[in-house]
């Protein structure tokens, strides 16, 4: 990153529980980043990590309750989000802020037209007469690569394909020009092709419009297409945080590591087997006392079972949260001997 | 949209004439005799005339067949009639005499009209007579019951657990349960017979012609309104409650939220026009049970509406009333019904007819 350039997005210890029947999930903790602007950050991370709920926490869109945010400072454009009132938040979100969510099929109202939900955004908040909208909104849709973009306005979400579904929510992420787009998952639910066509889009839309982006995703290759920097999540903890070369060339954390290792190549070397991660990801009734990661990990230690690691700089600009290192492995030969690389 | 309406008229022909035929049937096989009721001294020669002269001489086919063209060939014809001179819509038409009174004497050319074995008099003169008791009564009840359910439903659902919600839930509970026989009767109890606010009898002669007796017919409107406006404000907020909840959760409402849209436009626009499209179906089906008279109520506040009608006709042995009546129940069930299809498909565009 620019050096001494200041983050669009401060996030700082934040903390959300679930109050559920069987008790409170903390499916949140501790987790701090920040965004520069025209940064693409990759978040990635198992599914239940807590990806959708860090961001849908940044701007409030849980439902409370049963969402509680219990800690932490949002700061953007110098306000902090999570104090925020009702009123200021709703002009950030969809204005400052744009949103695309995980799924594509549901995310849009099935009785209104594309067009009046493209316009609704445009018309709270920048004020545009319905015809300004309307052109604008067209525009979006042709920005987005929708053929025929004046007379699909009309159309209903059920007469769009899923690919087109997801384009036009990003069209409404983007209306308003937003300094800052959250992306959930927005290209899982497809198939490749769409999904790739999708990724030049938010190539291009980048370049183009500037605005950082935040991009959660499974799949590491789509990671290391796009992205400048990547944060890892494991148990609704950051586990590490790099610029995207490093994480590939030197990932730190075992988890990082691991999940590098389940991911297949198709070229280079082929790997004798697919790993996969023993074990499952955990449901985390109370903070954490202890690294979440430890029943999965090949390295754990007595230390890991007292003790939450917290995240500590490997490198410039590169964490991880963990007590282990590659480093001490290599020195350390008789360990490594009698280890799991035998 | 056209093309289905016309297929669903189509196919609700054959509906109805079943739904005939099985009423008359099934009021041919029921005992009793029309002439039941008449003075012992009247000799038994006469009292087989007096049968034939009702239409009962006739093989059951036979009159099942007058009665089809009665209630579809003649009585449409004096309604027209009676629309083209005297009702104040069509009224500007050049009159019509479609239908040919039999008082005439030419009984070959005549029509003859559906006739109250009880009243002697067209069974549909009766029920236009009926109709405004029970179109005042039944469905005012049914207005304030809708504009009361949908806003109690909305807030209940938006503020689900509130204190307000289950207080609602409480009520409607009563309303539910409570049968009108006993809210009605209880209603006369405190309110005219303790407090002496209201006519526990609803005078069905009474004219509405200036402001006084228009205050007259509200006051004495409003407990059989409240008693049927509790029952169907209960069922509509119910059914309004549990649409918006589906709704709410809806991952389209987060999306409405993320775009930066009000809590009002979220939840009365986003929310409500989606929750709407069942409930809407559901007050349309409900509206044949307005025409049907609220039979009880009716009973209890002596409201001498259609409901009222019925349960005499059915005392009486008036056969050609109860038959009618049944029967126009069922045309507006069978109407209604395709109205509720086609509200559906207007009002979700993932329906579509054709
Ligand atoms: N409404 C809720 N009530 C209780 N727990 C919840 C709720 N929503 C999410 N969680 C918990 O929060 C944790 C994180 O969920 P989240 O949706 O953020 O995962 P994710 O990383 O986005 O996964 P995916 O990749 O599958 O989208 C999960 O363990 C889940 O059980
Ligand atoms: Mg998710």
């Amino acid at each position: 990153m620019p050096a001494g350039a200041q983050p669009i997005l401060d996030v700082k210890g934040l903390r959300t529980v679930f109050a559920t029947r069987q008790g409170e999930v903390h499916a949140v903790n501790s987790v701090s980043f920040d965004l520069y602007p025209g940064e693409l950050l990759g978040v990635v991370g198992e599914s239940g990590s807590g990806k959708s709920v860090t961001m849908m926490s940044l701007i409030g869109l849980l439902p409370s309750p049963p969402a509680e945010v219990r800690e932490g400072q949002v700061l953007f454009e110098g306000i902090d989000l999570l104090k925020a009132d009702a009123e200021t938040l709703r002009r950030i979100r969809g204005a400052r802020i744009g949103f695309v969510f995980q799924d594509p099929m549901t995310s849009l109202n099935p009785v209104f037209t594309v067009g009046f939900q493209l316009m609704e955004p445009l018309r709270k908040h920048m004020g545009m007469t319905k015809a300004q909208a309307r052109a604008r909104a067209r525009e979006l849709l042709e920005l987005v690569g929708i053929p025929d973009a004046g007379r699909r306005l009309d159309d209903y979400p059920h007469q769009f394909s899923g690919g087109m579904r997801q384009r036009v929510m990003i069209a409404i992420a983007l209306a308003c020009d937003p300094k800052v787009l959250i992306a959930d998952e927005p290209t899982t639910a497809l198939d490749v092709t769409i999904q790739a066509q999708i990724l030049e889009l938010i190539k291009e839309l980048r370049q183009k419009l500037g605005m950082a982006i935040i991009w959660i995703t499974h799949d590491l290759g789509v990671v290391a297409e796009i992205a400048d920097r990547v944060i890892v999540m494991y148990g609704g903890q950051i586990v590490e945080q790099a610029p995207v070369e490093a994480l590939f060339e030197d990932p730190r954390h075992p988890y990082t590591r691991a999940h590098l290792q389940t991911v297949p190549h198709v070229r280079g070397p082929r790997a004798p087997r697919l790993r996969v991660i023993e074990g499952q990801p955990p449901i985390l009734g109370a903070p954490p006392t202890a690294c979440p990661f430890r029943f999965r990990c090949r390295h754990r230690f007595e230390r890991c079972d007292r003790e939450n690691p917290t995240r500590r700089e490997v490198a410039p600009g590169h964490d991880a949260a963990c007590f282990w290192s590659p480093e001490e492995e290599r020195t350390a030969p008789v360990a490594a001997a009698g280890g799991a690389h035998a | 949209m056209l093309n289905y309406t016309i297929r669903r008229l189509i196919l609700a022909v054959p509906t109805l004439l079943f739904i005939a035929l099985t009423i008359f049937l099934l009021l041919e096989l029921a005992p009793g005799d029309p002439v039941a009721h008449m003075p012992l001294t009247i000799p038994p020669e006469v009292r087989e005339l007096m049968r034939k002269a009702l239409g009962l001489g006739e093989p059951v086919h036979i009159r099942f067949w007058k009665w089809l063209v009665q209630f579809f060939w003649v009585e449409p014809q004096v309604f027209i009639d009676w629309l083209t001179t005297k009702s104040a819509i069509a009224g500007i038409l050049p009159d019509t005499q479609f239908y040919v009174s039999c008082a005439g004497g030419d009984l070959a050319t005549c029509d003859a009209r559906i006739l109250s074995w009880q009243f002697r008099s067209p069974v549909m003169d009766i029920v236009l007579q009926r109709l405004p008791q029970t179109l005042w009564v039944v469905g005012t009840a049914y207005l304030v019951a809708i504009v009361i359910a949908i806003p109690v439903g909305v807030y209940s659902a938006y503020r689900q657990y509130s204190w307000f919600d289950n207080a609602g839930t409480f009520i409607t509970m009563v309303g539910f349960s409570v049968p009108p026989f006993f809210s009605g009767v209880l209603v006369i109890v405190i309110f005219s017979v303790q407090l002496g606010w209201f006519p526990s009898i609803y005078d069905t002669t009474h004219r509405v012609t200036d402001w006084d007796s228009f205050v007259f017919q509200l006051r004495q409107m409003v407990m059989p309104v409240m008693v049927l406006a509790l029952q169907i404000t209960s069922q509509i907020s119910r059914f309004m409650r549990a649409s918006m909840l589906d709704n709410l959760n809806q991952d389209y409402v987060r999306t409405a939220r993320a775009k930066g849209m009000t809590e009002p436009t979220v939840v009365l626009v986003h929310v409500l026009r989606n929750s709407m499209i069942p409930v809407v179906t559901v007050i349309a089906l409900g509206i044949p049970s307005i025409f049907g008279g609220a039979i009880i109520t009716e009973q209890v506040f002596k409201v001498n509406g259609i409901g009222e009608m019925l349960i005499k006709a059915i005392e009486a042995n008036d056969i050609p009333t109860v038959q009618t009546l049944t029967f126009i129940f069922a045309v507006l069930i069978v109407v209604f019904n395709l109205i509720a299809d086609l509200l559906y498909g207007i009002l979700d565009p993932r329906i579509r007819y054709d």
